[in-house]
């Protein structure tokens, strides 16, 4: 294949937000569907928001306790929600604790702030 | 009880083939396929195997009278065909836990896998398996973090990490190298990796190139907001020379170094390990050399016995094939070995190739890294094949791409988030790759071009290894 300069694009760095963050926002049917997969796991669900500003840290601020034993995606949403009206201007992840392996298996931010 | 000196040679079946021995929790037991000289009886040449793998050696010598023969020697134990091969057969020894020193598997290693393997009334001898004993397993460092451990530190969940190793292999100056890597990474890698074949060559130190590097991955990390790394390899002419790069790269910031650990040895290579987990360092692992110990289905070491060695000599990565890729690898024993290097309890599973249960207690798991020849096609099979628990490295797959390195990362992070959502929605990821990919295409122009860059690669080799079926 030729390659020129103008059959080529500029590829302009992101400020993404690691798993999923590259790929198009989600819609609210695609978060309830990890929401699901989360719950199949066996994992909790646990909601943490952050100042985009401090988003490389580790720890985010908890909204409330992760949500053990959880098994309706719909209760998670609207968590998930009421944690955005709260703090619109805040990055709002979810995440599934797995026990077992003592770890996150799944983190997932679904809010960007504005 | 007291016996006679008897000078002379002995059949080694009199005393090392021991048909009705049940192995102690506490043995080390190893299966061999043994393939015998013409006229060698199968329970002689496995008790010669115990034998000079263990206490033997070809004629009976006084000084054995001085200690327990019985409490020291390995056993043959157990015989069986193999499938669909004649000639050869399997042996299971067990090895008393005493023969070996504790945390050592360079002293396994010798023993297991020393003269026995030149021994004149064998044709062909291969290590299929060894069974550590839980006992043995906890004289042992392991992996310095272990899966866990780094998922916590680099902030990556419920995926494949994703990175590619930097081409061309040798002869970019430090500067350049350190650009090839910061477009990588800008792109939407997690991590980078130096080819093996980089050390600290005349066209490239050490020292300078770990300082473009770290350069590179500290601007990409604060562009993206996401946590790089790329694995500085450390594999050196000495083990002083070893530390005093692993601990540059320590000092200047960045959170994973690697090693060679055939080439290197695995002195140096348990060395390394234990100075990653006292100074908080990851650790990938590269495994030159492994083809020519595995390959041959008769004679050498098979892989998954290497795979459980470095688990124990401590990695938190290594190289495992791609089943799909440019290199060798059948896609069952590859899965095999896999399960042995990140579970905690695997069963015994011959349709994998695997000889015994083997029990890792606490001890950490090891990423399994699929690299060579890989491209974006390939990425709904391999997270199918490898799951979450890997590393996947397309360096071709990322740097051939058309618009450059940052393109090629992204087209392949955009490839494997889809891949993880629609695995994670149900959907089938080898029957439906095509529309799965193509979808994923639409919204992005770099994963687009890949598909059409790479849309008539394929490797169709028949593997070599194969598993025994019959």
């Amino acid at each position: 294949m030729r390659n020129d300069a103008s059959t080529m694009g500029d590829y302009q760095t992101k400020q993404t937000f690691e798993t999923f963050s590259f790929l198009p926002q989600f819609s609210q049917q695609d978060v309830f569907s990890q929401i699901e997969y989360i719950i199949a796991q066996g994992w909790n669900p646990g909601i943490e928001h952050e100042h985009p500003g401090n988003a490389f840290n580790h720890y985010w601020t908890m909204w409330k306790l992760p949500f053990f034993g959880e098994k309706d995606p719909a209760r998670v949403w609207s968590e998930l929600e009421a944690c955005r009206r709260a703090y619109p201007d805040h990055n709002i992840r979810l995440i599934g604790y797995d026990n077992y392996a003592q770890s996150q298996g799944m983190q997932l931010v679904v809010f960007r702030g504005r | 009880m007291a016996k006679t000196y008897q000078a002379g040679v002995q059949d080694y079946r009199q005393m090392y083939w021991t048909p009705d021995y049940v192995p102690l929790d506490t043995d080390l037991l190893a299966c061999f396929k043994i393939t015998p000289q013409a006229g060698v009886p199968r329970e002689e040449a496995a008790a010669a195997v115990a034998a000079e793998s263990s206490t033997g050696t070809w004629t009976t010598v006084w000084t054995d009278l001085l200690t327990d023969m019985e409490f020291y020697k390995g056993r043959a134990y157990r015989i069986e065909d193999v499938p669909g091969d004649k000639e050869s057969f399997y042996a299971f020894i067990a090895y008393p836990l005493d023969l070996f020193e504790e945390g050592s598997i360079v002293n396994v290693l010798t023993s297991l896998v020393g003269n026995v393997f030149g021994f004149k009334a064998i044709r062909y001898l291969r290590l299929e398996d060894i069974r550590f004993p839980i006992a043995y397993v906890k004289t042992c460092l392991g992996p310095p973090n272990g899966i866990q451990v780094e998922r916590d530190k680099l902030n990556k969940y419920g995926r494949p990490l994703l990175g590619c190793t930097i081409k061309p292999k040798l002869g970019l100056s430090a500067k350049n190298y350190g650009r090839a890597v910061y477009e990588c990474l800008r792109g939407g890698l997690d991590l980078t990796k130096d080819d093996e074949n980089i050390n600290s060559q005349p066209f490239m130190r050490w020292q300078n190139r770990f300082e473009f590097v770290a350069e590179a991955v500290l601007k990409a990390q604060g562009e993206t907001g996401e946590r790089k790394g790329h694995y500085l390899n450390v594999t050196a002419p000495d083990p002083e020379a070893m530390y005093e790069r692993a601990q540059f790269a320590k000092d200047i910031g960045m959170p994973i170094i690697m090693h060679d650990f055939l080439t290197g040895g695995f002195t140096a290579n348990t060395g390394l390990a234990k100075w990653c987990r006292k100074n908080g360092m990851l650790l990938h692992i590269h495994r030159a050399m492994h083809a020519v110990l595995d390959r041959h289905p008769k004679h050498g070491i098979h892989f998954r016995v290497l795979a459980k060695c470095l688990r124990l000599s401590g990695g938190d990565h290594i190289h495992t094939g791609t089943v799909v890729g440019k290199l060798e690898g059948d896609r069952a024993a590859t899965l095999g070995f896999v399960d042995l290097l990140r579970e905690s309890f695997i069963p015994e599973d011959r349709r994998r190739g695997i000889f015994f249960d083997q029990d890792w207690g606490s001890m950490p798991g090891v990423f399994a890294v699929a690299s060579g020849g890989i491209h974006v096609w390939h990425m709904p099979a391999l997270l199918a094949i490898f799951g979450d628990d890997s590393c996947l490295q397309f360096g071709g797959g990322t740097q051939g791409h058309p618009w450059g390195n940052a393109a090629g990362a992204a087209a392949n992070r955009v490839a494997l988030e889809a891949c993880v959502k629609a695995r994670n929605q149900g959907r089938q990821l080898e029957k439906e790759a095509r529309d799965i990919l193509m979808e994923a295409g639409k919204t992005c122009p770099e994963l687009a071009i890949a598909l059409e860059t790479w849309k008539e690669i394929k490797f169709e080799f028949d593997t070599v290894d194969k598993l025994d079926v019959a």
